[in-house]
């Protein structure tokens, strides 16, 4: 294993990367002019994030790596964010339920992250989490509203859950990485959040009259880096294309 | 502009005499440099002519988002990916500005949008050009918006009061635009042999179509002296034309680059440059729908639309829902 | 598509101001107060389903979430209007995102004013 903090820091900047870069795919297309400003306000906080986690995971490997290098330079094998978040946008229903179940777990998890032994971490959660908290609300907004709302919204939303609910689990996978990070003090066990975050989710479904999937089945492989989706291959080629292929031009 | 060739009603400028009394205590108002605001009475025409001014330059905006959004996904680092989402977020906010500017005209935004989609109303000429390298992104930041600025910086005196403030709000945010732009450019000239050419080509694929937005002379046009007499309309598109050339035109050789116009010269008695008249009948050809991407930037805006529709139905019942279950707790 | 010169607004039916139409959301207008203990200003206005995404709206629209805001917002619809003289708004952006700032871009002064 590499080093255990290294690992840590590109997850959460890879789970904020990827997020970030799928949501930015919204942007002109929006059901609505007021929601297209707010997906972009989701979309540049998660890219600041990024800037935050990722620089700083360059400067503990210590190989004069930057953000940018990590985010433009990496192959799939080398991500380490979570499945969830590389899924395609789908319809706009499944990019908001995608959304609010990272947002749940985000939350909780820059919560307890806030106490961190390493200052610069407890840092960048704290600023984090101002934001990640404000992207909670709109999004439980949302939920609830188009779970509740029309027979056509309501449908469509049942289908984006069912569909993302198997990628939940591995946001509360507690491995190799984290047992180090728990040991020194600077990362919470994710799995003892998963308790919080399934209150959340089932009050928010209550009122979004939407119902959790019985099966409690995970696809895992993101967080490890083991196994990514097809999908990250392809963002990765679009999103990269221009530094791979003038590797001696600054921008 | 992002308003070309809007047509006032008008058959020709009134005088004062030839007006009835509440034109032309209208007319005075806006002679004395006062503001027309949504309650006060003024002519069908001026009411009229705004929502079609407005409405296009608010679709502009909002198609405009499309060819830069067309970049987001691919910009080279963090911080460029950040900068363009941010001014492609602005082009949506400034299209909200102007569609709740066109609203106190006593039109909806839904209407305005239903009109754009079907073809009825026009957006700038420039979006339906395709952006090709990320060269672009600095042509379109420091050439389009560079255009844009000449236009909406007068026209935050215009008469009408909500399209001013709009107009006020918009410029501040603009002034970014255009420098986000001319910075891609210079590191773009500055930088390896590959990025020079993308910039020499993105100069010279949008030299002639940011001359265009201008719109054709309009000297001897009734339907501008009508709307300079309203003062919706500030400057002749002439006057805008020489002023964006004399200004753009240092800015290019300073980032080393050649205008695409063997008969650019600098005429030392007028003070401005001689310039070649771009080629009016592409320009007519984008308007009528044959610009490179006019198919596929309407295809774009009517899929979102289209595809929006069960999301603005659906919160729209919620919110009925909500509020009548309130009233009956009540 | 016609030219541009042949669309006109006769055939439109307008709908009066901040009525909301069958599947459009109401119109808002929005009221903000900065942090220096100035009264609330109308900044603009914007669509929504209901008050409370209008004002979650009005945050991400009008001051891209400065924090430390208050934000009012009114159904159109339910305001009584003279004719008013109001002022321009202003706009400041969020203090993080710099790049907002013209000046985040340093452009050489032979290029002249931008």
């Amino acid at each position: 294993m590499s080093d255990p903090l290294f690992e840590f820091l590109c997850r959460m900047g890879d789970n904020t990367l990827v997020l970030g870069h799928r949501v930015s795919e919204w942007c002109g297309v929006a059901p609505v002019l007021e929601e297209d400003i707010a997906l972009a306000n989701t979309a540049l906080d998660l890219i600041g994030q990024t800037t935050l986690w990722l620089n700083l995971a360059g400067e503990v490997e210590g190989k004069g790596r930057d953000a940018d290098a990590l985010a433009f330079r990496r192959d799939v094998w080398d991500f380490r964010n979570v499945l969830l978040v590389e899924q395609p946008n789908g319809d706009f229903g499944q990019t908001m339920m995608r959304q609010f179940l990272f947002d749940v777990w985000h939350k909780g998890y820059l919560t307890a992250l806030q106490d961190s032994k390493h200052d610069q971490i407890a840092a960048v959660a704290e600023k984090s989490l101002k934001e990640v908290t404000y992207h909670l609300e709109r999004t439980m907004d949302t939920v609830i509203g188009l779970g509740d709302g029309t027979e056509e919204s309501h449908n469509r939303m049942q289908k984006a859950l069912d569909k993302l609910y198997p990628y939940v689990g591995e946001l509360f996978v507690r491995d190799d990485v984290d047992d180090a990070m728990i040991a020194a003090g600077i990362a919470p066990d994710p799995a003892a959040l998963r308790a919080d975050f399934d209150a959340v989710l089932d009050a928010v479904l209550r009122e979004a009259t939407l119902t959790k999937p019985e099966s409690d089945f995970a696809h895992k492989g993101g967080k490890s880096g083991q196994r990514h989706s097809e999908h990250l291959g392809h963002m990765l080629a679009q999103m990269q294309w221009l530094q791979r292929t003038y590797p001696d031009a600054t921008w | 502009m992002y308003a070309q060739m809007i047509k006032s009603t008008g058959k020709g400028v009134k005088s004062l005499d030839e007006m009835e009394p509440d034109e032309r205590a209208f007319q005075e108002r806006i002679n004395a440099g006062g503001k027309i605001e949504p309650k006060d009475w003024m002519p069908d025409g001026y009411r009229k002519t705004l929502i079609r001014q407005i409405g296009q330059h608010a679709h502009s905006e909002i198609v405009g988002q499309l060819p830069e959004g067309n970049w987001i996904t691919r910009a080279p680092t963090l911080e460029r990916k950040a900068i363009l989402l941010a001014k492609v977020q602005d082009e949506a906010g400034h299209g909200l500005y102007l569609y709740c500017a066109a609203e106190t005209l006593g039109v909806s935004r839904d209407q305005l949008t239903r009109d754009l989609l079907s073809g009825k109303m026009k957006y700038s000429s420039i979006f339906n050009y395709p952006t090709l390298t990320w060269a672009d992104m600095g042509a379109v930041g420091w050439l389009v918006d560079g255009a844009a600025i000449m236009n909406q910086v007068p026209l935050q005196r215009t008469s009408y009061g909500p399209y001013a403030r709009a107009m006020v709000r918009i410029c501040k945010e603009e002034s970014f635009h255009q420098r986000q732009g001319f910075d891609i450019m210079m590191k773009m000239a500055n930088g390896t042999e590959a990025q020079r050419k993308m910039a020499q080509d993105a100069l010279n694929r949008f030299w002639y179509p940011s001359l265009m937005m201008f719109g054709p002379s309009d000297e001897n046009s009734v339907h501008s002296a009508q709307s300079m007499a309203w003062k919706i309309k500030m400057n002749s598109n002439d006057e805008l034309r020489q002023k964006f050339v004399d200004q753009t035109v240092p800015q290019a050789e300073y980032l080393g680059l050649t205008v695409p116009d063997e008969h650019l010269k600098w005429n030392e008695d007028r003070g401005s440059y001689e310039f070649s008249e771009p080629d009016w009948d592409e320009f007519f050809d984008v308007l009528q729908g044959n610009g490179p991407c006019s198919v596929d930037r309407m295809e774009a805006r009517n899929k979102a639309w289209d595809e929006g529709r069960w999301v603005r139905e659906g919160l729209l019942a919620h919110a009925e829902k909500k509020r009548a279950r309130k009233m009956a707790a009540e | 598509m016609s030219s541009p010169e042949s669309g006109s607004y006769d055939a439109t039916e307008a709908a009066p101001h901040g009525k909301p139409r069958a599947t459009e959301w109401p119109l808002w207008e929005v009221f903000i107060r900065g942090q220096h203990g100035l009264s609330h200003r109308h900044v603009g206005s914007l669509h929504a389903a209901d008050a409370e995404s209008a004002i979650k709206n009005a945050r991400d629209v009008y001051t891209r979430r400065n924090e430390g805001v208050s934000i009012w917002v009114v159904e159109a619809s339910a305001i009584a209007a003279s004719s008013p003289e109001e002022k321009g708004p202003l706009y400041e952006p969020s203090n993080d995102k710099v790049y907002r700032h013209p000046t985040f871009f340093d452009i050489p002064d032979e290029v002249g004013a931008m």
